[in-house]
Parts: C-alpha cells; structure tokens; sequence
C-alpha cells in the first residue's frame, strides 16, 4: 500500500452511531494489525444526536504516520474510496446538519471506488435511489435490514463484521482479511463474529456500474453566501408567507400551503413515510396540528397533504391520526419522489386506493423502531413471511439469517 | 517477588485506539483523580463519558460529581483541592464562561486544579467548532494554560499538569487546551504508560500547610483591603515566575521515564533549522501547516512552524532567541481580540510584545483563520507563506489577514 486510503460510513443519527464508529474502529484496528496506521473519527458537524439525521464516520489508512497526516490535513475527506451506507434510505441522498444541500451517496467515491449498502433490496431497486455518476463505480450489497447493533438494548447482529469482511475482498490493497480476522479477534474477542465476517468475504455480491446507470435527478445545491453579503446580528430573514392552493378538480382557490425553507429541506432524514388515504380522512385536524415540522398543506378541499420535502418521517401524525389506516408509516424505499399525495388523489381517485392499498399492506414495516427489539432473525423471518424483501428470499430464509443472528442468541 | 517477565509487562506500554478526550480520561485513571466533576457541553463532554464509563466499570475510584451548572462544578472541584483531593474538572466555550466567577477565584488560593477545555467557539452563533477565546479569556488572571496537538500529546500533558499545578512551588491550576473535533472526536493510535511508570513520575497531591482540615485550622479566602492584595498579586505573579523552572523538571522527568521527547517543553519547532520565514499557533492546526510545509520544502522554499504549548507562562525570552533567526514570522490566531492593537488575534499581540525587547526584531503578520472549527487547509497555509516571503523582502504588511474567509 502505498498510499492512504479513506472511508466513509453514512448512517442514521443515534440509531446507528455505535455501529458507525464499530466499523471505523475496526478498520483502522484492522490497518494496526499490518503495520499500518490510521484515524477514525466522526464528522463533527454533524449532529448524531438527532434520530435519523444522517451522518457520517470517516477511517483513513495510511502507510504511515506522514501520509495519514498528509489525508488528515482535510478534516473531511473529499474523495473516499469506499463508501458504506448502513442503511439503504440513504441511498436517496444526504443532506447532513450542516447544511449543504443533497449529497448523492455516491458523490464523494473515486473513481472505481465501492459503495457497499446493508440492503434486503436488489441492485435494480437501488439505482432507483442512487443518484448516477459520470464515472463507475462498484456497488456491493451486503444482506440485511437497518441494523441498530450497538445502539441500547439492541443486540450485535455481526454487521460490524460483515462489512469489515466485505471492504477486505473489495478492497485487498488497503486491507486484508487476515488482519480483520485478528482485529475482531482482538477487539471482541469472539470467534463467531470472526466467522460473519469470512462468510461476509466468500459471499460478496457486487456489480460494476457505469456512468449514468441511477437515478438522474439532479440533487439540489446552494453556494454560501460573503460576509459582506449575509444579515448582521446573527440574523436570518423569516421565510415569506405561503398562499392558497388551486384545487385542480374545481379549480376552487382555497387552502394554505406555507412557504417552505429551499435550503434546508430535512426528507433525507425519512426512512418512513405517511401515506394518507383522503377516503376515509375525517378532517379532524389532528396531524395538521401535531406535525412537529408543519408539513401539512391545508387544501381547499379541506385535506392535509403531507409535503414530502418537508416531511422527516417522525410518524407523529400516524399516532394521533384517530381512523384506522388513514395515516400509516410506510418505507421511504417504497418511493422514488416527493410527488403529493393529495394530487395523485385528485387525478384518479381509484387509482390512488389501489396505491394505497399496494403501499400499506406490509403494515407495520418500519426500518426504525422495529417491532421484534433486538430479534434480527425474528424481523426478518417475519418480514420474509409477508414478501416484503424483494430480492434474495432464499437468502433470506436460509444461509445470510444464520449469519446476521449468529450474534443474536 | 516479581519474576523479569512480570515486571516488563507491568512496565510496557499498551497502545489503544482512543480520541484526545478518552486520552485524557486515561489520564485521570491513572493520575488516579479523587474528585471529578462534570457538566455537558460540547466538546468537553466526550471527557466526561468516558470518565463516567471508567468509573461505571469499576475501572477508577473516585468522587464523579454531576454539578448542576458549570459554577458549581468548577467550585466544588475548588474546594475539594482546598482539603488535598486531586480534582480533574472540564467545560468548553459559553459553559467554561458561566464559570467565570469560579475561575477568577481559583488561582488566588493557590488551587491546583486541572482543567480540560474542550475549545469552542463562543455563541453567539451557536456553534460546535474550535475557537481559542473560550480558553484565552483567562489569561490575565493567573492560569497556567497549555496547547496540545495530539491526542498523546493529550495524555502526557494531563498528567504533566498534575505534576506541575501540584508542585509546592507552583500551586496553580493549569487548563490543557483541546481544540473541539480535531482533537476531541478522532481516535488514534496512543501509547498508554504503564501504572507504574506513571507512579514514579507523579507523586502524591501534598497541599502540606495549606490543607484545610481540622488537624490543620486555617482560614481561607478572607476580605482584603488595599493593605493586602497587591502583596497576594505578587505572590501569584512570583508562583508563575517559578513556573518555567518547574515545566522543564517535569518534562525531564516525563522523557526519563515514559522515554517519550518532547525536547523544548514550551514550543515545538518543524523545519526551522534553516527555515527563512516561520508560521506561529497553537494546537491541531500543526497537522495541515506541517504538510504545506513539507509540499512548500520540496520547491525549495525554507519555511518552518513554531507550534507553542504553553501560553502561560509565556517563554518570553526562548521566543525573543528563537524568532529573532527568521526573516518574517505570521502569527496565526485561531481567536480574535476585537480593537486590539492591528485589529489582531491575542497571539500575534503577544509574539510582538515578546519581540520588542529583542535585539533583532523580525516582522510579525497576523493572520486569524480557522474560526469557529474550519479548517484551516494547505492552500491557506501556502498563501499565508507567500506573504511572509513578501514581508521578509520589505513589504510592509500591518494589517491583519483574514485566511479563508468568504468574502
Ligand atoms: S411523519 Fe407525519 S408528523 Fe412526522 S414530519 Fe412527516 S408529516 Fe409530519
Ligand atoms: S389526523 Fe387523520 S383523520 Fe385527522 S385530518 Fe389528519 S389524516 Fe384526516
């Protein structure tokens, strides 16, 4: 190795930040074990504090101790050379605490660099998600749902491991599996984790991806204004007020949609989201009111339309929502955009409770706050039971369950 | 009796992964610390987990006192050095000042209390990232203050700290600065001295006649009048003056026995050997000014770095010696000292201060970069270069640059 070499974690505030900083420990631990050197650290303008928010952990190997300071001299790398997404939402773009508009997964990956995402999903379902690159790059998927190893009473599911075991086959130069193998052995002092981290090497699944392979949004950005340019005072000019909306049916004025913030538009922070049936809505007010980041367009209908830019998926609304199914929290990696619900409604009523319908029946799937704490193998099992995975059932069923809950006995 | 091997083992060092602040809660274990108190705000508060977790874990002894305001903390901790307790105490930016009152009283009762500050930025705005001011505003009022760069450096200097604030000449306490993120939040590789060697190296806190304890009836902080209180400055001022003296013993003893060089306790210096002009600060921005320097040095330009540790005492004379070689010196101040003389950081005001009385008086430039936790990165560091060599071939540059700046 003659160079340095970085990696970056991207994962879900709070929920995941030991299982973060676990895999960026155990790099640079692993990197020791060869002679080599290296720093883990989080980036510090994050707030990982806050749930879902998404954030990043950084590992740099080095050779030795002058080429780590040479990577170091940025604090946040600008070019990593893996990068690992632990859960499979964010594939959609980051946009962290600090803002700087949306960040595609990809974007900060060398050429030829890995993407390695923790996802039940297929390659295909991916690149709805992941935004395309002018240069290609590898995308591994190492099976399994949003793990919260580490986080309280949530068992070790062995993903650590796995993904150290996935970046050594990806990634021989910069590590090896030998040295992984000793620094598990090292750290935690438990074979079976040494064991999914191996089966994790043998079983990589990847494929090369061309430029342009993804999704083709372009993700929005903004440039930071001069100081001769900015309020004096620590001052922010309030967002100017909303209107009404046109109904598109009656084509009735009516409603209120506020104004939103075009800098900072927080959805990235979903890994669910509501999905409102308008049938059956009884006008009642409540999710309106208790939205704690005022998402809901009123419409001149008198609906409440959930504004997806906005929406960081909280579920807040589907708790006070009094009728059955009205609101109910789906999976963000059901949907592709941040269309309106209350439109889609609008053009074809029967359409829509078909979609809704379509969209709720894995009810209550949620890729934060799971239902079976800490019982990885039971989630999945029962997830596999009612089709949710749509890829890899036979994997799921059988030899990847035995490995993600090899920890969890 | 302990057979050769058990002894090398007791007396070899671990290395561990760990950030500056688990490198300082390190410290605190083997310092073995008797009285703590915390209070969050980050960066400090990263100390204060992994003291709590030290603690939890039965792995430390000692009083772990939440306080319910950063006063408090800082005058519990006071009070149990008051009575012999080893103390270790921390806080960063707003939090460190709302312990102002608490601070102003410490050194006057020759309380030698180790401080961590996590540096942060003072609100408003409210921000995460380093700034120097947090720390720097009690520099007129009889703290010894400290710099680090890394987080052994860390580990040493708490321990160094002890050693120093605790000594009967000194009695002082003494605040390491930590620059938030940089050195708080990144895990590196660190060489964990061996209890034993820590043993030799730091003796047990005697607060002797000044211990206030039954067996030992004395008074401590009574009202003065104008009768009295310059004589009790002067004493302060007197303790500082020993200070030095005492540094440079404790890092002797620190390189004997943990075999780690620091060489000149006060300042580092990097490729100054033969170096033109120099760059001047303090803490983590050592990390991307050494690697402009290494870039610069290879298209043949003799650039170097004066990393200084401790702000106070200031090593007036070491620095008069040491700047007086080069061609231009920038001062580069992670702070800001709003109308002072050249609207300049409080560094560069004290390098020329320390550079009058010097036969050969360099020109000083100030920079402030860095603020509130950006990064200070290597094309700054090379146009801040480039404007040395300017000043050394006679432009005269007496402003004060902003490096990094939107404009
Ligand atoms: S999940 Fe519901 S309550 Fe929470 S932010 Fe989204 S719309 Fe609002
Ligand atoms: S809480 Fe449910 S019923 Fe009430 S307005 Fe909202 S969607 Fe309709």
């Amino acid at each position: 190795m003659d160079r340095s070499y970085a990696v970056e974690i991207v994962y879900r505030g709070i929920f995941q930040k030991t299982l973060a900083k676990h895999i960026s420990r155990g790099l640079v631990l692993a990197a020791a074990k060869e002679g080599k050197t290296g720093i883990s650290f989080g980036r510090y303008g994050d707030s990982p504090e806050r749930n879902g928010i998404p954030a990043k952990n950084f590992a740099i190997i080095a050779p030795d101790e002058e080429t780590l300071e040479e990577s170091m001299s940025q604090y946040e790398p600008k070019r990593v050379d893996v990068t690992v997404s632990v859960d499979d939402t964010l594939c959609k773009g980051v946009e962290s605490w600090a803002w700087y508009g949306l960040q595609p997964i990809n974007r900060l990956l060398n050429p030829g660099g890995k993407l390695v995402v923790t996802s039940m999903l297929g390659f295909d379902d991916l690149f709805k998600m992941i935004h395309t690159k002018d240069v290609p790059y590898e995308l591994a998927i190492v099976r399994g749902i949003p793990s919260f190893s580490g986080l309280w009473v949530y068992k070790d599911d062995h993903t650590d491991v796995r993904i150290l075991g996935t970046i050594a086959r990806l990634v021989p130069e910069m590590l090896s599996l030998k040295a992984v193998e000793a620094a598990i052995l090292e750290e935690w002092k438990d074979e079976l984790k040494m064991l999914s981290a191996r089966k994790a090497y043998e079983r990589v699944e990847s494929v090369v991806v061309p430029p342009g392979e993804g999704n083709a949004e372009t993700p929005y950005e903004f440039t930071l204004p001069g100081w001769k340019e900015m309020p004096e005072g620590v001052t922010i000019q309030s967002i100017q007020m909303g209107g009404a909306i046109v109904d598109p049916e009656t084509g009735t004025l009516g409603g209120y949609r506020p104004a939103v913030n075009p800098y900072f538009k927080k959805f990235s922070t979903r890994t669910m989201r509501p999905v409102v049936d308008f049938d059956t809505c009884i006008k009642c007010t409540l999710c309106w009111l208790q939205c704690p980041d005022s998402c809901f367009d009123v419409t001149p209908d008198g609906l409440y339309d959930a504004r997806m830019e906005s929406c960081c998926g909280c579920g807040v609304c589907e708790a006070v929502c009094p009728v059955d199914n009205c609101v109910v929290m789906v999976n963000e990696a059901e949907f592709t955009d941040n269309a309106s619900q209350w439109e889609m409604w609008k053009a074809d009523k029967a359409g829509y409770k078909a979609w809704v319908a379509e969209k709720i029946q894995h009810r209550p799937e949620r890729s934060h706050g799971f239902r079976l704490r800490g019982l990885y193998q039971e989630q999945i099992k029962a997830m596999a039971a009612v089709g949710i995975t749509k890829s890899g059932e036979e994997k799921v069923g059988g030899e990847d369950t035995t490995e993600a809950s090899a920890g969890g006995s | 009796m302990a057979t050769v091997r058990e002894r090398e083992v007791a007396l070899a060092d671990k290395e561990e992964l760990i950030s500056g602040s688990e490198a300082i809660a390190v410290a605190c274990k083997l310092a073995d610390v008797d009285v703590i108190t915390a209070y969050p705000i980050r960066p400090y508060d990263t100390v204060m987990q992994y003291v709590a977790k030290l603690v939890a874990n039965g792995e430390m002894d000692c009083e772990y006192i939440v306080a319910e305001s950063e006063h408090s903390q800082f005058e519990i901790v006071k009070h149990a050095s008051a009575v012999g307790a080893r103390v270790f105490v921390g806080s960063s930016g707003v939090g460190w000042m709302y312990a102002f009152e608490a601070l102003t009283v410490t050194p006057a009762l020759r309380i030698p209390m180790v401080a961590m500050v996590g540096n942060r930025a003072l609100d408003d705005p409210g921000a995460f990232g380093v700034e120097h001011n947090d720390a720097l505003a009690v520099r007129d009022l009889g703290w010894m203050l400290v710099w680090v760069d890394t987080a052994q450096e860390a580990l040493d200097v708490a321990l160094l700290a002890w050693r120093i604030a605790e000594d009967r000449r000194v009695f002082l306490p003494c605040a390491i600065g930590c620059d938030g993120a940089f050195l708080t939040h990144s895990q590196s590789l660190v060489k964990i001295p061996a209890q034993e060697k820590v043993n030799e190296f730091l003796p047990r806190y005697n607060r002797g006649d000044l211990t206030l304890h039954p067996d030992n009836p004395i008074t401590v902080a009574p009202q003065a009048n104008e009768d009295w209180v310059m004589e009790i400055r002067k004493q302060n001022d007197a303790a500082m003056r020993r200070a030095p003296g005492v540094i440079r013993e404790a890092y002797a003893d620190l390189e004997r026995i943990f075999g780690r060089r620091y060489g000149n306790p006060f300042f580092e210096e990097y490729e100054t050997d033969d170096a033109e002009v120099v760059l001047f600060g303090m803490g983590t921005m050592s990390m991307p000014v050494k690697v402009a320097i290494r870039k610069m040095r290879k298209e043949g330009k003799k650039v170097g770095f004066v990393r200084l540790r401790w702000f106070r005492p200031f090593p007036t004379e070491l620095i008069q010696a040491t700047l007086s070689r080069f061609q231009a010196v920038g001062v580069v101040d992670r702070d800001y000292s709003f109308g002072s003389p050249y609207f300049s950081g409080v560094l560069a005001n004290e390098v020329r201060t320390a550079l009058y009385g010097a036969e050969r008086r360099p020109p000083v430039v100030g920079f402030i970069s860095g603020l509130g936790g950006r990064e200070v990165t290597v094309p700054n560091v090379r146009g801040m270069t480039d404007m040395l060599f300017r000043a050394a071939s006679g432009e005269r540059l007496t402003d004060t640059y902003w490096i990094g700046l939107r404009e």
